[in-house]
């Protein structure tokens, strides 16, 4: 490595220039999602690329693998012209990306999945073979024919690294790699990447999570909004420093109160749901209390048994009656509406399309789950006006920025289509309110005033279930903390007495113990 | 280049105007096709949309617009609740049928008394007959998962069986001379549906189909049932998660679909047609399908699409005895029709953009 510091002492230029782009440009309808971005990764380090949903991170980093074609701006690789025409011209020009979501076929084994991805796959047992050592090489323990609809998130991950090692890349792309994984498995991750970097391989980490760039990263480029908003040594700053240049304000962390906690308002006990799915994860032996005034966070990586918990509790998968206990009466058996009626009501993970109609106005939306409780419907005929006055109060009361109760739920950004959804529940008065993800893919401000508004139902005596992967959002609002695994749940543990260590061994499971090997 | 870009929201103007375009389109290609036959495309196209108004036999068309159109649109009202709900009831025709058998069964069963009580037991035993027809298809999705689309098409063909079979023996007219076909119920003042206003064609079945349609709009649009139809149909987890029960929207909507299918074929059997006969099935359950696509699965475009469909096939007759053209050119040109709105439909949710200069 040269030392090239031409730039002045920024901590983006300790090294020879590996991947230069200037002025990149790429405007979708609506939207500038990148404006004059400039980025510059030297070899071998390990650049952060940090920014809020809706920054620009995964338009510069598509444009960068060939999948999307910049509007303007220019892009050297190793001081060369590079504009990749798709993505084969960037894998060979030594770029290899690892996705957020797994292309993986669950049916086929790991050697297949990889041998999939390859232009000129060789033959099976040399394959196994080279996967064994790279495998070995990085700590990255994994089985060549095992199949992959077996493995966990974390595993999986390691197929679509290893599958990228294989090309022996200059620069590795990771976008949100640890959204999916435990603790445990983020270390023994962050190892292997720490020895690709040391090793020469340039690494584009993307995240928002800031602990973790400040760990991993030598040097970060922060975005928003589709611009630069600084370009910074992670290291040397503190993460509401971070923060506060990604999202351009400083953040109100949430408030809350000590308070006093009542009956229990939802138990579940003993509760076996068996998957419909041949890749879900069946139940087995649930079983929870939560107190009125109480928010229960429920951990664990994606895909260990949330979205059958839900279906659950909601009402959507209906379970034996004395399962479920809202307020003491057994409410397992009934559909939705009759939970509602009883004071249960939910907001699941995915908003378009399950906690919304994408098509339906916002109006038509708050009659699709508020009819019960707000009194919308006389002997079955909808009160339109009352129900649109519904619809304006959620939209009012939660600062929904849309045009106005008539916009369809689509037209909505996932943050604001979030807030109505949270705000459309909360509105009604539940008395026991179980939410999934609640601020996945949203912006600081709007994560942060959903959480606000979730701790200030509790206060007026609402149980609350948060299901969530994002630990610390389960550490900042939640009184109680238990871990879903394999579709098992852990005992729940008060929130303050938890550390990173004991939640990751209680996502583990398995899992932990498995991390550990990885490491090892 | 062209390119289809999802539009934010559903365009209105384009909802309300692609019906339009495609009965344009419909003119352009029927005309090439009457062209191809040998036909002049203006005269064919003009033989069938103005002759039937505003010829000088339009007093005989025009109340044959109401009849053929009455049908149409009572069976298209209920189907357009399930397609809605993403629920294919594709055998009205059978339902109607159905509807038609019961119906005049029990009209016959009681001949030749005169009691007020006939006609109420016609309908009933109608909706009943409709009903139990679609009952199939729907229960057997509900409890077995299969098919409805393929059940129900199926159930028309042995409707078609039943039909032949009791215009031949259970229902064939004693005094027919050996001829198969049930007794004429226009000769039978208790059991038949008489003109309500002599020379406009406006019988039950015409009020009953207004009234249907009335009742549509409402259901749809203001009534909860009506809500869940719509959400099932867009969002089927949404609809689940808003507690619409899947099992029962589809008894439901195929229930109400059956039971207006039996009651137009009622009005059909005990008015216009007469009789039942092994040529009483006209494929009008079929024809239905299109005109709840044509008018949008909207109760009031379902009324204006029942009036072009009964337009085309009284002008397509017209066509057919002054020009030659034959039935099947016909039978074509209504499928155009479907085909073109279906086709225009894209347009209002997506917009069509010019140049390609494009990534991705």
């Amino acid at each position: 490595m040269t030392d090239d510091r031409a730039t002045g002492p920024g901590p983006s230029s300790n090294g020879a220039a590996l991947l230069e782009a200037e002025g990149i440009c790429k405007a979708y309808p609506g939207v500038q999602a990148n404006d004059g971005v400039s980025l510059r990764v030297s070899e071998g380090e390990v650049h952060a690329l940090l920014g809020e949903n809706g920054a620009g991170k995964s338009t510069l980093v598509k444009i960068v693998y060939g999948l999307v074609r910049p509007d303007g701006g220019s892009m050297t690789m190793r001081g060369r012209p590079y504009a990749p025409a798709e993505p084969r011209a960037a894998r060979g020009a030594g770029i290899a990306l690892v996705f957020q979501h797994f292309s993986l076929f669950n049916a086929l084994s790991v050697a297949e999945n990889i041998a999939l991805g390859m232009e000129t796959p060789p033959p099976r047992a040399e394959l196994a073979e080279r996967i064994r050592e790279v495998s070995e090489g990085y700590r990255l323990a994994l089985d060549p024919f095992s199949t992959v609809g077996d493995l966990s998130a974390g595993e999986r991950q390691r197929v679509e690294i290893v599958r990228c090692l294989l090309q022996e890349p200059k620069l590795l792309i990771m976008d949100e790699p640890t959204s999916v994984l435990t603790p445990q498995e983020v270390e023994a991750l962050f190892g292997t990447l720490r020895k690709l970097s040391s090793e020469g391989t340039a690494i584009l980490y993307i995240s928002h999570k800031l602990e973790e760039i400040r760990s991993l990263c030598s040097a970060a480029t922060v975005l928003r909004r589709g611009k630069v908003a600084g370009i910074c040594d992670p290291r040397e700053k503190s993460a509401p420093e971070l923060a506060e240049m990604m999202v351009g304000q400083e953040l109100q962390p949430a408030q809350r109160t000590e308070r006093a906690v009542g009956d229990p308002a939802l138990e579940v006990r003993g509760l076996n749901l068996q998957s419909r799915t041949p890749f879900g994860t069946s139940l087995k032996e649930v079983g929870f209390e939560v107190r009125a005034g109480e928010i229960l966070g429920i951990g664990g990586v994606a895909g260990n048994g949330q979205d059958e918990l839900m279906g659950a509790l909601s009402g959507e998968t209906p379970v034996a009656a004395d399962t479920v206990r809202a307020k003491g009466e057994p409410v397992g058996d009934l559909e939705p509406n009759g939970r509602r009626r009883r004071g249960l009501l939910a907001a699941p993970e995915e908003r378009l399309g399950h906690a919304a109609a994408p098509d339906m106005s916002l109006t038509e939306n708050a009659v699709m789950t508020g009819t019960i409780r707000r009194g919308l419907a006389n002997w079955g005929f909808l009160d339109w006006p009352a129900a649109r006055g519904f619809a304006e109060e959620v939209i009012g009361r939660f600062d929904v920025r849309t045009p106005g109760p008539g916009a369809a739920a689509r037209s909505l950004s996932g943050g604001n289509l979030q807030k109505f959804v949270m705000g459309r529940e909360i509105l009604q008065d539940p008395e026991i309110l179980v939410v999934s993800q609640p601020t996945w893919g949203l912006d600081a401000s709007a994560a942060a005033a959903i959480r606000q508004s979730l701790i200030d139902l509790a206060e007026r005596g609402a149980a609350v279930v948060v299901v969530s992967q994002d630990l610390d959002e389960l550490m900042e609002i939640s009184d109680r903390f238990a871990a879903l695994c394999e579709g098992r749940l852990s005992e729940a543990h008060p929130t303050r007495e938890m550390t990173v260590e004991r939640i990751g061994l209680l996502m583990g499971g398995a899992a932990g113990g498995e991390a550990g090997d990885a490491a090892a | 280049m062209l390119r289809l870009e999802m539009r934010q929201q559903r365009s209105r103007g384009w909802t309300a105007a692609s019906p339009v375009f495609a009965v344009v389109a419909t003119m352009v290609a029927g005309g090439i096709l009457f062209a191809a036959l040998g036909k002049s495309p203006v005269e064919a196209i003009r033989t069938i949309f103005w002759d039937p108004l505003f010829s000088e036999l339009a007093w005989y068309y025009r109340p044959q617009l109401v009849i053929k159109a009455a049908p149409l649109v009572l069976i298209a009202l209920g189907l357009s609740l399930g397609f809605r709900a993403g629920i294919w009831n594709i055998g009205a025709e059978g339902q109607y049928i159905m509807g038609a058998i019961f119906g005049a069964g029990a009209a016959l069963a009681f001949y030749p008394a005169e009691h007020g009580f006939i006609f109420p037991l016609m309908i009933a035993a109608a909706i009943f007959g409709g009903v139990l027809w679609a009952m199939i298809p729907a229960l057997l999705k509900v409890r077995f998962g299969t098919n409805e689309i393929l059940v129900s098409l199926m159930l028309v063909y042995v409707a078609e069986h039943v039909l032949s079979s009791v215009s031949f023996g259970l229902l064939k007219n004693p005094e027919g001379y050996g001829f198969p076909g049930s007794r004429n119920l226009q000769d039978y003042p208790a059991a038949s549906n008489p003109e309500i206003w002599e020379g406009t064609g406006i019988h039950g079945g015409a009020v009953t189909a207004l009234i249907a349609a009335v009742g549509c709009y409402i259901l749809l649009n203001r009534h909860v049932l009506g809500h869940q139809i719509r959400l099932a149909g867009q969002s089927p987890r949404a609809a689940r998660f808003a507690g619409v029960r899947p099992g029962l929207l589809t008894i439901a909507c195929l229930g109400i679909s059956g039971g207006l299918a039996g009651l137009a074929g009622m009005f059909e059997v005990a008015g216009p047609s007469g009789q039942i006969n092994v040529d009483f099935s006209q494929g009008l359950g079929f024809t239905a399908i299109i005109v709840a696509f044509l008018g949008r699965l909207h109760p009031a475009g379902i009324v204006l699409a029942g009036f072009l469909l009964a337009l085309t096939t009284v002008g397509g007759e017209i066509a057919q005895a002054n020009l030659g053209l034959p039935s099947a050119s016909i039978k074509a040109f209504q499928g155009m029709l479907l085909f073109f709105i279906l086709a225009m439909d894209v347009l209002s949710g997506y917009r069509v953009r010019f140049g390609g200069r494009e990534a991705s």
